[in-house]
């Protein structure tokens, strides 16, 4: 009797210290599932979600504390991918938070913008080239069409230029019967 | 002696139809009025172009400069004037517009001069860029830049070189009549190859529908003073293809993921090897090419053919007949079909295959998959097409790509044979792009993040860096007025006090200090009042303040006089 006893209070003294040493050694920094939803929004930190930028909108859904359908720029595939890392039911985009729109990238009017920086700073990923009373313009290639810049610019000299398809970028469809065409 | 040859699985046998054009000599066709050369030829960076629109240029001359490694630069195919540069349509599936260089020539074809390179006396990469700079690509339908297919890599050796002369598409002879006419440049092109890759064994594989091809090459072959041998490969299609002629001729197979180079091999188009002599040997850099013009044309036959000549040049030069419901560029089995037939031929075009209703009936509709597997028993590369389909279909692309859906070469064997005449291929090419697409959307998305962090982390770090330089300005105040307290207080103070400054400084020094920033702040304040104040006002004569006394008297009379309604308003309503 007091050996079974002596023998399971050892054990749980064992397991008790192998726990306690995994819990400090081995803790996950970070929330591991907020770093999953962050690895499908697509990154515009436009904050059209309500938040101010993708990965605080990532944390919110980890924590329950937003929904899966509050991000246009992801799109209706978004949610699905969402809504299947998560295991709920996909649901149609909030019209609230916006409408998805065609890609495109900001572009300023260099005859009109007066160097004011006021872009450069509500840029999220510094991604507009400029200095005070010197010209501006923004690096395409890194641009993701948040549309942050559009408000604060005093002179409107920012315009949305939706990103054509080209060459390089163009896909093959998905194989469909054609229809025969009328007239 | 026989060589052993072996057999890759699968593939089909299609109806040939080579004889319909391979008969007929080499025609040159005539110089078009208006070229357009596009910049995007190859795999790889596009050419810059170098020219402007009313510039003059001569055949062979540089329009557009390569622009990277793996990129080739293009040439004008004949003398004239730039007349555009400009997006115009190309000769690709998808009908989208891209840069080309369209040149008005002038009829009189006036070359640039032209100098020979003595390759075996020139560094191997100066000889590379220069057939770089010379436009080579790969003329077997993939147009990758040879000048980097002719670098051996590190080990600065590959063993192995072969020469494809399999031609195992349908319809399509141009390598064909190349190798029938053109043999012994093939072959001098074959020994400059050999010597950049300093390969000890030359394997030229040719099918065997092809009995003049390999006469020829044979006989070219025994004039050559380094061992080369023709080897007659079984038609099988797709035997021509790169994978399956290294395995029909070594009964090797290059590992999923790898390039032949990896295994000691490489594989070149007899095309390639003939535009690399032409451009090492007479200086000529590549603005020509041979073009098999057939299918439901008059005259099936090969042209020699300038790079930029509408397709439609060609066809009529064929005989256009009535009844074409398209064009493919390629063979039946892998072609693309055409936005339209005025494109231009490019470094890629081999055959332009004119469709009619009797040659091409269209397929009946798609039924669905059955799994009957015949698809899998066919399959060159090896893989498991009807589950590809099923992933491709249901945009499973992750289970596609563990079905090693990149290591389908597209030859269109399991859409040949498929009873429920499903369009395989399609959803491959489909399943291919998207995942193109979705990884280049992912690097998009990771590098906003890291922008997107990095400016965060940068806002924070200006902030700490503003509040440190505002506490440092501060403390510095705060001495400066310490020590103009202390000098203020020590002539006044006996010895005594002198001795315990640490006293005066460690007690009340805080307080006083305090106390001095707020007497100085105000005096500066009363200073500044003192030096605003108008100065007009004071300091005023006697006569002077009798006149502002008597003027704000009356100023003030008006006013009482103003409070007061008129005695008139208020009798007469």
């Amino acid at each position: 009797m007091l050996t079974a006893i002596g023998v399971m209070v050892l054990l749980a003294g064992v397991i008790g210290v192998a726990l306690g040493w995994s819990a400090v050694r081995l803790k996950v920094e970070g929330n591991p599932l907020a770093e999953k939803i962050d690895a499908i929004l697509p990154q515009t930190q436009c904050g059209q979600c309500g938040f101010p930028g993708c990965k605080p909108y990532a944390e919110a859904i980890a924590r329950g504390e937003a929904d899966i359908n509050q991000c246009p720029p992801g799109g209706e595939d978004g949610v699905k991918q969402l809504a299947e890392l998560l295991g709920v039911e996909p649901k149609p985009l909030d019209g609230e938070h916006g409408v998805p729109k065609p890609k495109s990238v900001a572009f300023i009017d260099e005859q009109t913008c007066i160097g004011c920086t006021l872009c450069i700073q509500a840029c999220p990923v510094d991604a507009i080239v400029g200095a005070a009373k010197q010209m501006h313009t923004i690096i395409a290639s890194e641009c993701t069409g948040c549309e942050l810049c559009l408000p604060p610019c005093p002179v409107d000299c920012i315009a949305m230029i939706e990103i054509r398809e080209d060459l390089p970028h163009w896909k093959w469809r998905y194989p469909q019967i054609q229809l025969k065409r009328v007239a | 002696m026989a060589r052993e040859l072996f057999r890759f699985k699968g593939g089909v046998h299609p109806p040939d139809h080579k004889a319909e054009s391979n008969a007929r000599p080499i025609h040159a066709a005539p110089i078009p009025r208006q070229l357009v050369i596009p910049v995007r030829q190859h795999i790889g960076n596009p050419a810059k172009p170098v020219v402007d629109v009313g510039d003059t240029v001569r055949t062979g001359q540089l329009i557009a400069a390569a622009d990277g490694t793996i990129s080739a630069a293009v040439h004008a195919s004949s003398s004239g004037t730039v007349v555009a540069v400009e997006p115009r349509v190309l000769p690709h599936a998808s009908g989208l517009p891209d840069l080309c260089i369209v040149i008005d020539t002038d009829g009189r074809d006036e070359w640039v001069e032209r100098t020979p390179l003595d390759y075996r006396a020139m560094p191997a990469a100066d000889l590379r860029m220069k057939l770089r700079d010379m436009g080579l690509a790969g003329l077997g339908g993939a147009v990758f830049p040879s000048a980097v297919k002719l670098d051996a890599g590190p080990a600065q050796i590959c063993p192995l070189l072969i020469l494809n002369g399999g031609e195992c598409e349908p319809w399509i002879t141009c390598d064909d009549v190349l190798m029938r006419h053109h043999a012994d440049d093939i072959m001098r092109g074959a020994a400059i190859m050999r010597h950049l890759l300093g390969s000890t064994e030359v394997l030229v594989g040719i099918e065997d529908n092809k009995p003049e091809a390999l006469a020829a090459m044979r006989e070219a072959a025994a004039r050559l003073e380094f061992a080369v041998e023709v080897v007659a490969v079984p038609s099988v299609y797709p035997g021509g293809g790169a994978k399956q002629m290294i395995e029909t001729l070594t009964g090797r197979q290059v590992p999923s993921g790898k390039l032949s180079t990896d295994i000691g091999i490489q594989v070149f188009n007899v095309g390639t090897a003939h535009a690399l002599a032409r451009a090492v040997l007479h200086g000529e850099p590549m603005i020509e090419r041979l073009v098999t013009v057939t299918g439901h044309v008059l005259r099936p036959q090969n042209f020699r053919v300038r790079i930029g000549t509408p397709m439609q040049t060609l066809i009529d030069l064929a005989g256009d007949r009535e009844g074409a419901t398209g064009v493919l560029m390629g063979g039946p089995m892998m072609g693309l079909v055409m936005p339209n037939s005025h494109v231009p031929v490019v470094k890629a075009t081999n055959c332009i295959l004119v469709q009619s209703r009797e040659l091409f009936p269209a397929p009946p509709a798609a039924l669905p998959c059955i799994r009957c597997t015949r698809c899998a028993d066919v399959c060159p590369a090896e893989l498991q097409p009807q589950e590809l389909f099923r992933f491709a279909k249901a945009g499973d692309f992750g289970r596609a790509q563990e079905y090693h859906l990149f290591d389908c070469i597209e030859c269109g064997c399991c859409t040949y044979v498929c009873p429920s005449h499903i369009p395989l291929v399609a959803y491959y090419r489909y399943g291919k792009s998207e995942i193109w697409a979705r990884e280049r959307e992912k690097r998009a998305a990771d590098l906003a993040r890291e922008r997107h962090e990095f400016r965060q982390f940068r806002l924070e770090r200006e902030k700490v860096e503003k509040a440190a330089k505002l506490a440092a300005k501060a403390a510095a105040a705060r001495a400066q007025a310490a020590q103009d307290q202390a000098r203020r207080v020590a002539p006044a103070t006996d010895a005594p006090a002198t001795a315990t400054p640490d006293a005066a400084a460690g007690g009340t020094g805080e307080a006083d200090a305090k106390k001095a920033i707020i007497a100085a702040a105000l005096a500066r304040a009363q200073a500044k009042k003192a030096q605003s104040a108008p100065k007009n006002t004071g300091q005023l004569s006697p006569e002077q303040q009798r006149a502002i006394d008597e003027i704000e008297a009356r100023r003030a009379k008006i006013r009482e006089l103003a409070r007061k309604p008129l005695e008139s308003e208020t009798e007469n309503p």
